[in-house]
């Protein structure tokens, strides 16, 4: 199976993307669909702190529990409240919809620590 | 130590399907999506292989002496072609495993379907318990030879009806006949695991995908085949009750209906009187009226930090959309009652209900 790999987007190696031209933070293709049918997703609060790598939320799928973390240092300027109603966005729309937050005041050299859209494609292949 | 795979293994990667070790054996979690399989039950059919379910036969002159004393219901109530839910348990009266007991209707002698994983343990202790007692039976594990299909759903009967040679619209629940499925001689029961009207087809291995592709209709795989035995408030052996982990008597874990103490079998006299001084927590259902899914594990309160009990399943219940949990509760509260669920810190408004969630 293929997955949609966006190659302007940067990537953890735990599956979360991160558009620097947005600042918007989401989870992958091929994490969606490991993940099978999401239920739920808890967010952090806008105004909050992140540390890059760290745990910033849970997704919830029927099946299974994951942590979420941070690709990028900043704060959170905006959550995506549309989850809480339909989670399954981020099945539906992984990179578009299915986006969970905005990150501001990123520093440029978080995106060093991050995977490229080809280093990421290489991990899930 | 390596898993056990279903003779269907392949047919299922083809169709797409991921897997799972579930009781030491590869079965399919999922084909489509546990939502799509899940509702394909609900509203139309779904086919499972549950192949990994145990097969136990039991035959010989002391056959029903031999399973009467090793199960809790009453085996000689049963005629053949009947089955009926049993539990097996310890000496001391815990949950070992459940399980379905079937009065062959072809021969003369039982066959018993253990969960995933216990077959031969369950093997084993049939044939010591044999030697110990004398009886001239015979205990054969048969897990490996057959293969075991669930069909399941509203249009469920109409399917398997028309896909056999003989009548079997007429079952009852529970009730048994061999008859033959796509030409394929088949054991077929009229019961499942999901809360819905179906039937399950017991076969020789060597026709496994003959029997699962005479059916046109969802191939289910095990994550939706939880989610469905959840809403229906049925136990899954193993995780809502562990001999080791979690000993249950069958009166805690609400099947205490399976339990005949007018018959002799191991275990009787404990929970005679586990029966006698009642039980201080039950198996419960719980539905969040807050946001999040509840999960095994997590403690069930008073609704003001106390533990009251812990839940044993959890999920997202496709068909409510609510999230629903089954565990442990204290008999001091009731169905109906506001109790709360602890997520990751959190105590979060929740329900007390009564297992089956299903109207």
């Amino acid at each position: 199976m293929s997955f949609d790999v966006p190659s302007d987007l940067y990537y953890l190696e735990s599956h979360e993307w991160y558009d620097p031209d947005t600042g918007r933070v989401g989870i992958s293709d091929f994490a969606q669909d490991e993940l099978g049918d999401v239920v739920f997703v808890e967010l952090p609060d806008e105004g909050d702190d992140l540390e890059q790598d760290d745990q910033f939320g849970i997704v919830e799928s029927i099946k299974a529990v994951s942590d979420l973390y941070s690709p990028v240092s900043g704060e959170v300027s905006d959550t995506n409240t549309d989850l809480e109603d339909a989670p399954e966005l981020v099945n539906d729309e992984p990179f578009g919809d299915g986006w969970m937050l905005e990150v501001d005041g990123v520093d440029e050299s978080d995106l060093d620590d991050l995977l490229t859209a080809e280093e990421y494609r290489d991990q899930i292949e | 130590m390596s898993l056990r795979t279903p003779p269907l293994r392949d047919v299922h990667d083809a169709a797409g399907a991921t897997f799972t070790d579930f009781g030491g054996w590869e079965m399919p979690v999922e084909f489509d999506s546990i939502r799509e399989e899940h509702t394909a039950v609900r509203e139309d059919a779904g086919v499972f292989d549950v192949s990994h379910m145990g097969q136990i036969e039991v035959s010989g002159p002391d056959a029903e002496q031999l399973m009467q004393r090793l199960t809790t219901n009453d085996v000689s109530a049963l005629d053949p072609g009947d089955a009926h839910y049993s539990s097996i348990v310890t000496a001391e009266g815990s949950l070992l495993d459940d399980t379905v007991v079937y009065d062959r209707p072809d021969r003369d002698g039982f066959l018993f379907v253990p969960n995933a994983g216990h077959d031969e343990q369950m093997a084993d202790r049939w044939t010591a318990h044999r030697d110990d007692w004398g009886l001239d039976a015979t205990v054969e594990n048969r897990t490996t030879a057959y293969g075991m299909v669930a069909v399941q759903g509203p249009n469920a009967p109409d399917l398997v009806a028309d896909a056999s040679a003989g009548a079997v619209l007429d079952l009852s629940m529970f009730e048994t006949t061999r008859t033959e499925v796509a030409g394929v001689s088949c054991l077929v029961s009229r019961s499942g695991y999901t809360g819905e009207d179906g039937f399950e087809l017991v076969y020789d291995n060597e026709h496994a995908e003959t029997v699962w592709n005479a059916f046109d209709c969802q191939p289910c795989g095990l994550g939706a085949r939880d989610t469905l035995r959840m809403e229906a408030g049925l136990l899954l052996s193993g995780q809502d009750f562990n001999a080791e982990s979690n000993p249950r008597t069958p009166y805690e874990a609400g099947i205490g209906w399976t339990v005949k103490l007018d018959t002799e079998f191991v275990g009787r006299d404990a929970l005679e009187r586990a029966k006698e001084e009642g039980v201080e927590e039950k198996f419960r259902g719980v539905v969040l009226r807050e946001r999040g899914v509840p999960r095994h594990g997590y403690d069930v309160t008073d609704g003001d930090g106390r533990v009251i009990g812990e839940l044993t399943s959890g999920t997202m219940s496709p068909t409510l959309d609510e999230p629903i949990g089954l565990g442990y509760v204290s008999t001091d509260f009731e169905p109906g009652d506001r109790v709360g669920v602890v997520i990751r810190g959190d105590e979060k408004k929740a329900e007390l209900r009564t297992p089956r969630f299903l109207d």
